[in-house]
C-alpha cells in the first residue's frame, strides 16, 4: 500500500481527463491523475502510483529501478500487482 | 536492466563507502536514522551495512504506516465493521495488524466483512454498487496515501454519495521525527529522509531539523546507490560543521512536494490535537481527522467509536524499534514467538515494518551476530 508503483500512461480518459489508462507489468487497468493536474502526463510518460493515483511523474530510466526495487520485494508487491489486478477504478 | 545498474553498480558502490570512511572522524561514533520503511528494506537486502565502517550506525525509523496503528483503532474498525449493515474496506497490508482481540482476518470468520481493496475509489465503487449497505474505508497511511483518501471523498461528495465514509487514521510524519529527536533514548546525527512521503510534503517540512536541532537532513532515493550517497552526504555536511536538508532523489522528489495533493488534503482533513502511535505513545498533531464541512463522510462521527485505549502486548518491542533504540533482532520475542506468519507486532506485520524486512532477508552477519552477543550481555 506504500508501494510506489511505475506505469506507463496508455491514453488519456476522453469523458474524464482525471483517469487514465497505465501499464503496469503488463497490467493494464485506470487509475486517477489528478493529483498532477498541475502538469498532466501525456500517453508514453512515466508516473509513480500509489493505492490508484498517479503522484508523480517519473523518467524510463527511474520506472526500471523502481520496478526492480518493488521484484526484489516478492510478495509484497506480488500481494500489490494482485490487488491492482482485481481494481476497477472508474 | 542497463538502466538499473547505473543505480547498483559495485565500483561506485565501493568508491562512495571509501569516500564515507575518509571522513569519519576517529572515535567518534555516528548514527543515522532511516525513516522511511522503504530504506529498510533496501539496507537489509543489500547488506549496505557491510559497506559502512563500524563506527556508522543506521537505525530504523517509524515509517511504516501499518506498524503505528495502535491496537485500539484495529479494535474501533472491527466495532463500526460490526453493524451488521456496514461493508468495510482496506488495504491488504491492514488486515492482519493485531487488535487486542484478533485482526480483520479473524473478524470476517465472526462475521464482518471486511474487503481488502488497492484504492479508495474502489471501495467508493463498491459504495455506488452496493446503496444498501454502508461502506466504511479504512483509511491509513502518511502523506502517500494521504491525497488519495482526500480526493476520494471530494469525488463522493461531488457525486452526492450517502453511503461512504472513511474511518480516518492518517498519520503525519514530521511530528513523530520531532518526538524522536526529544526523545533521550536516542542520540541521533542525521537523518535519511523519506522518498515517497517527501514528493508530496516536499523538503520544507525538515528544515526544523536543521535549524533547531541542527541535524542534518537528507531525503533519499530507495536504490542501493541513493542510501549510500546519501549517507556520504550527511557525513559531508557533519564533516564542515553544517545541518541541512539536501534533496538526493531530485528525479522524483520536487522541493516543494506536490502542491496538488497537499491542497486536497488540506481541504478535506486537519490535524487532530493528538493521536496514539502504536509504541510511541500519544503524540501532538500527528494525525489527521475530517473537516467539518465534510463531517458526512466521517465514520467516528456516524457511527458510535468506543476509543479505549489498548496496551501494546508486554512481550512486543515494537515501540524500541520503532524509535530505533532496539534492532529488530534484539527484541525477546523477534523470530521465535513473533515471525510474519505469527506476528505478535506490527513491525512483523508489515513488508516495510523493520522486523519483518531483516527476518526475510536474515541477516545475521557474523558482525551482527556477535553485536547482539555483546548486547545481551551488557
Amino acid at each position: 500500500m506504500c508501494l510506489g508503483i511505475p506505469g506507463e500512461i496508455i491514453e488519456i480518459s476522453q469523458e474524464r481527463p482525471d483517469l487514465a489508462k497505465v501499464a503496469v507489468s503488463g497490467v493494464k487497468r485506470t487509475i486517477n491523475i489528478g493529483l498532477l493536474s498541475d502538469d498532466p502526463p501525456t500517453p508514453g510518460e512515466w508516473i509513480l502510483i500509489h493505492v490508484g493515483f498517479a503522484l508523480s511523474k517519473i523518467d524510463e530510466k527511474e520506472a526500471a529501478a523502481a520496478l526492480e526495487f518493488l521484484e526484489s520485494i516478492g510478495k509484497a508487491y506480488e500481494d500489490e500487482l494482485a490487488a491492482l489486478r482485481d481494481s476497477r477504478i472508474d | 536492466m542497463r538502466f538499473v545498474d547505473e543505480f547498483r553498480d559495485a565500483d561506485k558502490a565501493r568508491a562512495l563507502s571509501a569516500k564515507i570512511t575518509s571522513l569519519c572522524e576517529p572515535g567518534r561514533q555516528y548514527k543515522f536514522m532511516e525513516v522511511c520503511g522503504g530504506h529498510t528494506h533496501t539496507i537489509y537486502k543489500h547488506g549496505l551495512e557491510d559497506y559502512l565502517p563500524e563506527n556508522i550506525n543506521l537505525v530504523h525509523g517509524p515509517g511504516c504506516p501499518v506498524c503505528v496503528i495502535p491496537m485500539g483503532r484495529v479494535d474501533d474498525a472491527i466495532h463500526i465493521a460490526r453493524r451488521p449493515d456496514v461493508l468495510m474496506t482496506s488495504f491488504g497490508d491492514m488486515m492482519r495488524v493485531p487488535g487486542s482481540g484478533g485482526n480483520f482476518f479473524d473478524s470476517n470468520a465472526e462475521g464482518t466483512n471486511i474487503r481488502m481493496v488497492y484504492s479508495p475509489l474502489d471501495s467508493l465503487k463498491i459504495a455506488r454498487q452496493n446503496p444498501d449497505l454502508r461502506v466504511v474505508f479504512m483509511a491509513i497511511g502518511f502523506e502517500t496515501t494521504a491525497p488519495s483518501t482526500a480526493m476520494t471523498v471530494l469525488r463522493a461528495a461531488q457525486e452526492g454519495l450517502r453511503n461512504f465514509s472513511i474511518f480516518c487514521n492518517h498519520v503525519t510524519i514530521v511530528p513523530a521525527i520531532k518526538a524522536i529527536l526529544d526523545s533521550p533514548d536516542l542520540r541521533l546525527d542525521g537523518f535519511i529522509g523519506p522518498g515517497h512521503v517527501s514528493t508530496v510534503i516536499g523538503c520544507r517540512p525538515y528544515e526544523f531539523i536543521a535549524r533547531d536541532y541542527g541535524k542534518p537532513v537528507v531525503v533519499a532515493g530507495f536504490e542501493p546507490l541513493d542510501i549510500l550517497q546519501s549517507i556520504y552526504l550527511l557525513m559531508k555536511q557533519l564533516a564542515r560543521g553544517r545541518s541541512e536538508v539536501e534533496n538526493q532523489y531530485t528525479r522524483v522528489v520536487p522541493w516543494n512536494g506536490n502542491e496538488v495533493a497537499l491542497r486536497a488534503i488540506g481541504q478535506v482533513m486537519e490535524l487532530r490535537p493528538y493521536f496514539e502511535w502504536r509504541g510511541l505513545g500519544f503524540i501532538s498533531h500527528s494525525a489527521m481527522k475530517v473537516r467539518d464541512a465534510y463531517a458526512d463522510f466521517d465514520a467516528e462521527r456516524i457511527f458510535e467509536v468506543p476509543g479505549v485505549r489498548v496496551a501494546d502486548p508486554k512481550a512486543c518491542q515494537c515501540g524500541e524499534v520503532l524509535k530505533g533504540v532496539l534492532k529488530p533482532w534484539e527484541c525477546k520475542v523477534f523470530g521465535t514467538a513473533c515471525t510474519p506468519e505469527t506476528p505478535i507486532g506490527t513491525c512483523m506485520v508489515s513488508p516495510e515494518g523493520a522486523c519483518a524486512a531483516y527476518y526475510n532477508f536474515g541477516r545475521f552477519t557474523r558482525s551482527r551476530v556477535r553485536e547482539a552477543s555483546q548486547h545481551e550481555h551488557a
